[in-house]
């Protein structure tokens, strides 16, 4: 299979435009004959679905959640990046276009990212114009601030809701499509399985989540836009409810699962506490802003009073290391410094299974340079959010934070257009893997959903439906039957296996196996150790499952039964996947591949590409399929921050 | 040393919204200080289906305090005792060892129980969908500078925006009103410039929503400020009121109400 990027070649700033003018359009009286599908309500789904919506097309869209407005996108903290140069500090396009790809370590398409950088602009407007309520100056001009990766000030931010804000207002938009009658809305229905006709997207199987029905929806094209599979490691800053169901079934239908062990860590979460534990928070990134980082110098110190610490007997290990960047620098390199500390027996707080797993994130300089107040405005909420946490009062005692997993850059292959491989699948989102490289950067993954959901899809699903030819499906469409009768037949399975434990039991497990072996750092015995314990796992799921109750009512075990079994099929390709590249880049660190000073070390020579895994069967190896990546514009460099 | 507790909890079950519920009784053990209150009730569950019996249904989905899935009420308050925090940020530590605990759904008419403390919440959609919104096609947005709004507006709007849709405004209500998620929907966009051409009919539509959904009339209790885990200021039902019935005086009058 040969991958084709579709990427527009020529000089890059011209790109997206000469190719958005070579895309064909939908006549405006033309639009409601087609039906689109748009699986998830966040950032990416809301706004496509709304935007369809108003262009005129019959959209279906879906959620798990209750209401659209509870898509995860609603937990982002810190902002949204765009190149508006507002601050007047040398910020532009082809800036937060390096930026971003420099800052995925070299691993993304430059025309993906180019274009990003370009529509970030437009998403601010639109954001304002719906009436998010973004922070102001006095002036009553848009404030901004600085982020991870980044020397200039391009961060747009609504207190430490920015993600809230930005949803409300594609929820907004898409509820006035509902009232409307453009957008049918499904909430509480999950997606069980993808339906493909003569080798194209047709339809969707569905679960109402509330009476437990089963039921095909179909449609002229497919959009997954259902997010990130962090939860593989069971304990994670998503949401519990997120999943890698959708993108999973569609890849067993033939969809390339694109870079799966690009995970990203988040250096600046609350610590583990104990080992009931059901997810982490986290802080935002904005908090190393004001916020500096350290340790003890001395390991007999770690037990201490952080107060009781002379400032001569600290180690601001970011400042020292990385002068320039100091506690700005990306979020991988900021987590693995983290873990290094803790490590070495220099980590702080409480032990937890055998280590201190903390590093100290203080306040007491900015409180003293910018007063309390002026620390409480930019910060306020999360300072409470981690006093209820931890019960610890901020504002007097460092914060205690650790890295968590908490974004996933791989996910289905896209081509530029956003199209999988199978013929009309569109994913956007964080369920594609098209934009962030090996390591995403503060304040882009909010980009990046509302880039394709308000500004890309919108034209190349339009250029899909001008394209491909007319046909019909219905529900008695033996390849529609056959899904639904798939679908009905594994929840049966999972009912049935009459076991002794719950699926948060296999869960747990298979978190552990991940974070241990397929976390911050990797290594070959630990990948090979995962995919050994992995299908043994796997096996006994279906094996001791135990699933209460019935298929027809609202039943939260089967829900969970057949997401973990999913994720456990998930981790076993994400180890392998870590494998094969015997390299380290951005958010994957092999150990055996680093410099002397600890930094990962890439391979250019080869590993400059996407590797994309196609399925084969639960039990077959699955096949590897490379798209080789060129650099006309940013030159590979080794990443340097200091 | 971490501080474990035992705690008894009285446990509303109902099967769907067809049948009739009743308190249970379970018994949560070893609960560690630390844990937070779903938490808990994941150990709960994790027991029950042990044993092979149906654990209890709650939402719940980001457990960081801001999508406003989950929501019970505990002993007679709305997202238990601790001010301005939801139920999934509610920390063990709050409680004490030997604790008897009451766990019910939101009760409101116009949110009927859909399963044990799961209620259904989408009444809330549909009174943004009669107007909680701005009218702007994607694409046709000016440059985000062009409207400067004063900080204060600003923040006004972003106080109001803070809500989270839970509906414990709801089930602390007396007369289960939904005045304060109306007002603080409402208020939000209408204090913001790119708000105020949709102001009127906005006001009215949501409130002709809101009551057609069956949810009861203020009468200032302020019981929803208390239960707010986002403390979202009652002034913003004060503020609906006026607009409410300046929006009502602007419909008497045919002129300007032309194409209102």
């Amino acid at each position: 299979m040969e991958l084709i990027s579709s990427a527009p070649t020529g000089p890059i700033e011209t790109r997206w435009e000469r190719h958005r003018f070579e895309m064909k359009l939908v006549n405006p009286a033309n639009r409601r004959k087609y039906t689109v599908i748009v699986v998830g309500t966040g950032l990416a789904g809301a706004s496509l679905a709304a935007s369809l919506g108003e262009a005129g097309y019959k959209v279906k869209a879906f959620c798990y959640q209750d209401s659209a407005r509870r898509a995860h996108s609603i937990a982002a903290q810190g902002g949204i990046n765009a190149a508006k140069n507002y601050q007047n500090d040398g910020d532009s396009v082809y800036r937060l276009f390096y930026d971003t790809v420099k800052g995925g370590d070299f691993r993304s398409r430059e025309s993906n990212v180019y274009r990003l950088a370009e529509v970030s602009s437009d998403i601010i407007d639109q954001c304002v114009a719906q009436g998010v309520p973004f922070a102001r100056e006095y002036g009553g001009l848009l404030a901004n601030r600085s982020f991870g990766g980044a020397q200039v000030s391009r961060t747009f931010y609504a207190r430490g809701q920015t993600g809230q804000q930005l949803l409300l207002g594609a929820y907004q938009a898409l509820q006035r499509q509902v009232s409307l009658g453009t957008v049918e809305l499904h909430e509480r229905t999950e997606m069980l399985e993808l339906i493909l006709v003569d080798g194209r997207a047709r339809g969707i199987v569905v679960r109402d989540m509330v009476t437990g029905e089963v039921s095909s929806e179909l449609a002229d094209v497919v959009v997954l836009c259902t997010g990130g599979y962090g939860n593989v490691f069971f304990l994670s800053t998503n949401a519990k409810g997120c999943n890698v169901t959708a993108t999973w079934r569609a890849h067993r239908k033939g969809a390339l699962f694109a870079n799966p062990c690009y995970t990203q860590i988040h250096p600046t979460c609350i610590p583990v506490s104990g080992e009931a534990q059901s997810k982490l928070t986290l802080m935002s990134e904005s908090l190393r802003n004001d916020g500096r980082v350290w340790v003890p110098k001395d390991k007999d110190d770690v037990g201490k009073d952080p107060s009781s610490i002379a400032e001569a007997q600290r180690d601001y290990y970011l400042e020292r290391l990385y002068p320039s960047f100091g506690n700005l620098v990306p979020r991988d390199i900021a987590s693995r410094r983290a873990k290094d500390m803790c490590d070495e027996g220099r980590g702080v707080g409480p032990e937890v299974g055998g280590q201190r797993r903390g590093v100290y994130l203080d306040f007491a300089d900015a409180i003293e340079r910018l007063g309390k107040s002026v620390v409480a405005e930019r910060y306020g909420n999360l300072f409470e959010m981690y006093q209820r946490i931890t019960g610890d009062d901020p504002y007097d005692t460092p914060m205690r934070i650790y890295p968590a997993i908490h974004y996933t850059m791989g996910g289905l292959w896209v081509d530029y257009n956003l199209m999988s491989n199978i013929d009309g699948l569109f994913v956007g989102g964080e369920a594609n893997f098209s934009d962030h490289g090996a390591n995403r950067l503060g304040a882009s993954a909010l980009m990046q959903g509302l880039a394709d959901g308000y500004f890309v899809l919108p034209y190349t699903i339009a250029n899909y439906l001008a394209r491909a030819s007319k046909s019909e499906v219905k529900s008695s469409t033996p390849e529609v039957k056959e899904a639904v009768k798939s679908v009905k037949k594994r929840m049966k399975q999972l009912l049935e296996i009459g076991g002794t434990k719950s699926p948060d039991w296999f869960h747990r497990r298979l978190g552990h196996l991940m974070w241990d072996n397929c976390g911050m750092a990797r290594s070959r015995a630990g990948l090979e150790r995962a995919l050994e314990e992995i299908p043994k796992l796997r096996a006994q799921f279906w094996k001791d499952l135990r699933v209460t109750g019935s298929g027809s009512e609202l039943n939260q075990v089967l829900e969970r039964a057949g997401r973990v079994a999913d994720f456990l099929e998930l981790g076993e390709l994400m180890c392998r996947d870590a494998l094969h590249r015997e390299e380290s880049c951005g958010g994957h660190f092999r150990e055996e591949h680093q410099t002397e000073e600890g930094e990962a070390k890439r391979d250019d020579e080869r590993f400059a590409y996407v590797a994309a895994w196609q399925y084969t069967g639960s039990e077959s190896e699955p096949v590897l399929h490379k798209e080789a990546l060129q650099f006309e514009y940013v030159k590979p460099t080794q990443r340097s921050y200091k | 040393m971490q501080k474990t507790m035992n705690l008894v909890l009285h446990v509303w079950r109902q099967a769907n919204s067809e049948s009739a519920g009743e308190f249970k009784r379970y018994e949560a053990k070893d609960v560690s200080e630390h844990s937070s209150f779903l938490e808990m009730l994941d150990q709960v569950n994790e027991r029950l289906i042990e044993a092979g019996e149906e654990p209890i249904a709650f939402d719940h989905d980001c457990r960081e305090g801001i999508c406003g899935a989950c929501g019970m009420v505990i002993n007679g308050q709305a997202h238990g005792p601790q001010k301005a925090t939801t139920t999934c940020q509610l920390h063990m530590r709050q409680f004490d060892d030997g604790d008897e605990l009451w766990l019910e759904p939101w009760r409101a008419q116009a949110f009927p129980v859909v399963k044990d403390l799961i209620v259904d919440r989408s009444a809330f959609d549909r009174i943004i969908q009669a107007g909680g919104y701005v009218s702007v096609r994607t694409g046709s947005a000016q440059d985000a500078n062009m409207i400067p709004i004063p900080k204060p507006d600003a923040d006004l709007a972003m106080d109001a925006a803070a809500c989270i849709g839970c509906g414990a405004c709801v089930a602390a209500c007396p007369n289960a009103a939904a005045m304060l998620f109306t007002a603080a929907k409402a208020n939000h966009l209408n204090l913001l410039p790119q708000g105020a051409p949709e102001a009127d009919r906005r006001v009215r539509n949501m409130v002709a929503q809101m009551e057609a959904e069956g949810f009861g009339h203020c009468t200032n209790h302020f019981e929803c400020m208390e239960a707010c885990p986002k403390q979202i200021d009652v002034d913003f039902i004060a503020r609906l009121n006026r607009q409410f019935l300046k929006a009502g005086l602007v419909a008497r009058d045919r002129l300007a109400s032309r194409g209102k």
